[in-house]
């Protein structure tokens, strides 16, 4: 049996460490509030600029823009978008898993990290990594995806790069939050036409495939008037769509990082509780057996006097 | 007599849904000038500058401030993603004349330092609210 005074010094521990969970949690739950509700506020946004521009590309045949080239082979930069601290669950592994999966499977990666875990992970495993930003606002701003952008623009038209892709964690509640990779640039076409595409290896097929899609969807196909030239119109809005993409993802991964702060934070707390009651029935215990032996030592001497 | 044909205005910014309604028409600041949109236009494509959006829905008129951003109209439905979008009872008054103060100040002298075309588009936004909040008694043939 463990000493009493080792139990209670036990219980007096994990009381600490959970009040320091709960405070976490609080805190979590404080900013999720407000990640959440700015995530959410930019949702239309986000569908809007991607529905907006991806349908345009879809459905135009003149796009040429240096953003939409689509080059063979070549490196391929991966951005992704973790935490600065531990404690929130599996949050940042599961974006490190799903980078990690991409980083294995190109010849030629480069990665944009965001956030600390990311960079100290990738940095052991000696991945190229191209930037890294670290100590993140927790509510990111727009200047800020503005800039990564710039920077992302300015490697793929310098041939750098030759594709982009993002990986972030979509927050669809506060317990749970979902994985997501996407390809920035070159700019993907909608997905019913990627995979059409993807099936027809040879090029007459894809041919077919194309005028067969286009028969279905003929609604769908659209003459656009771009004004005032096409050139200048994807000059001006691939840009924005960048830096809108990003700005996105970026809320949507904070609040998935409180969101996951503050599960984890809570069945911690909760954890300990048990924790707690376990130890202080194993207190009861010692105390009542110390009473009990004392009892029978008294009882003992009594008996020894007569 | 059938009603008059409406076209469906969408206006987001990433903070949130500013405007979604059927209107009659509209008037906006594309990156190449003024560009008015009526219900069935043919489906276009345009980058927008900073500037106001004029808005008649059933013969009244809201001004909406807007900065950068791009449009795509359909013959029924109009999307317009900005940066920011305000309605004239949004916009705080005070504010944008003292932002606009700056921004002359700034233009005005024109060397040292300054971001010739941050302080243009401080400016322009400006304009732009007081514009759309009705406030006529500056040049703003600018924009």
């Amino acid at each position: 049996m463990q000493n009493m005074r080792d139990i209670q010094r036990r219980i007096g521990s994990v009381k600490n460490t959970q009040k320091i969970t709960r405070a976490m949690k609080m805190v979590a739950a404080a900013k999720l509030k407000n990640a959440q509700d700015r995530a959410e506020d930019a949702r239309p946004f986000f569908n809007k600029t991607v529905e907006v521009l991806r349908g345009v590309f879809t459905r135009t045949k003149e796009a040429t823009h240096p953003l939409l080239a689509e080059r063979e082979g070549g490196r391929h930069l991966v951005i992704v978008i973790t935490g600065d601290r531990g404690l929130c669950g599996a949050y940042n592994h599961k974006v490190i898993d799903a980078a990690e999966e991409i980083v294995e499977t190109e010849e030629e990666v480069s990665l944009m990290v965001l956030g600390r875990k990311a960079r100290d992970y990738f940095r052991r495993l000696e991945t190229d990594i191209m930037a890294e930003y670290v100590q993140l606002d927790d509510y990111p701003g727009y200047g800020f995806s503005n800039n990564l952008a710039d920077e992302i623009i300015h490697h793929f038209e310098a041939e750098d790069v030759n594709k982009v892709s993002l990986v972030y964690t979509h927050f669809n509640s506060a317990i749970s939050q979902s994985v997501k990779t996407m390809q920035l640039l070159p700019v993907e076409k909608f997905e019913e036409e990627a995979e059409a595409e993807a099936a027809e290896v040879e090029e007459q097929e894809q041919m077919d495939a194309e005028t067969a899609g286009e028969e279905a969807e003929a609604k769908k196909y659209v003459d656009y008037i771009f004004e005032p030239s096409p050139a200048e119109v994807f000059a001006n809005i691939l840009p924005q769509y960048l830096i809108n993409v990003i700005y996105s993802a970026l809320l949507e991964s904070k609040a998935s990082e409180f969101g996951a702060r503050m599960t984890a934070m809570d069945s911690a707390t909760e954890n300990a509780n048990e924790m707690i009651d376990k130890l202080t029935l194993k207190y009861n215990r010692a105390r009542q057996a110390e009473i009990t032996k004392e009892i029978t030592e008294i009882v003992g001497g009594a008996e020894a006097l007569k | 007599m059938a009603a008059a044909p409406k076209i469906k205005l969408d206006v987001v910014t990433p903070e949130k849904l500013v405007y979604s309604e059927q209107v009659d028409l509209i008037e906006a600041p594309a990156i190449d000038g003024l560009i008015g949109i009526w219900p069935k236009h043919a489906p276009l494509v345009t980058a927008m500058k900073i500037g106001t959006v004029r808005v008649v829905k059933e013969g009244e008129e809201t001004q909406i401030a807007i900065s950068n951003g791009f449009m795509e109209v359909q013959p029924d439905q109009i999307n317009l993603v900005v940066r920011t979008a305000e309605l004239p009872e949004e916009i705080d008054i005070e504010r944008a004349e003292a932002a606009r103060e700056r921004a002359e100040e700034k233009l005005e002298k024109g060397h040292e330092n300054v971001d010739f075309a941050r302080a243009e588009a401080a400016y322009d936004r400006a304009l732009a609210r007081l514009k759309a909040a009705g406030h006529h008694d500056h040049g703003y043939d600018r924009l």
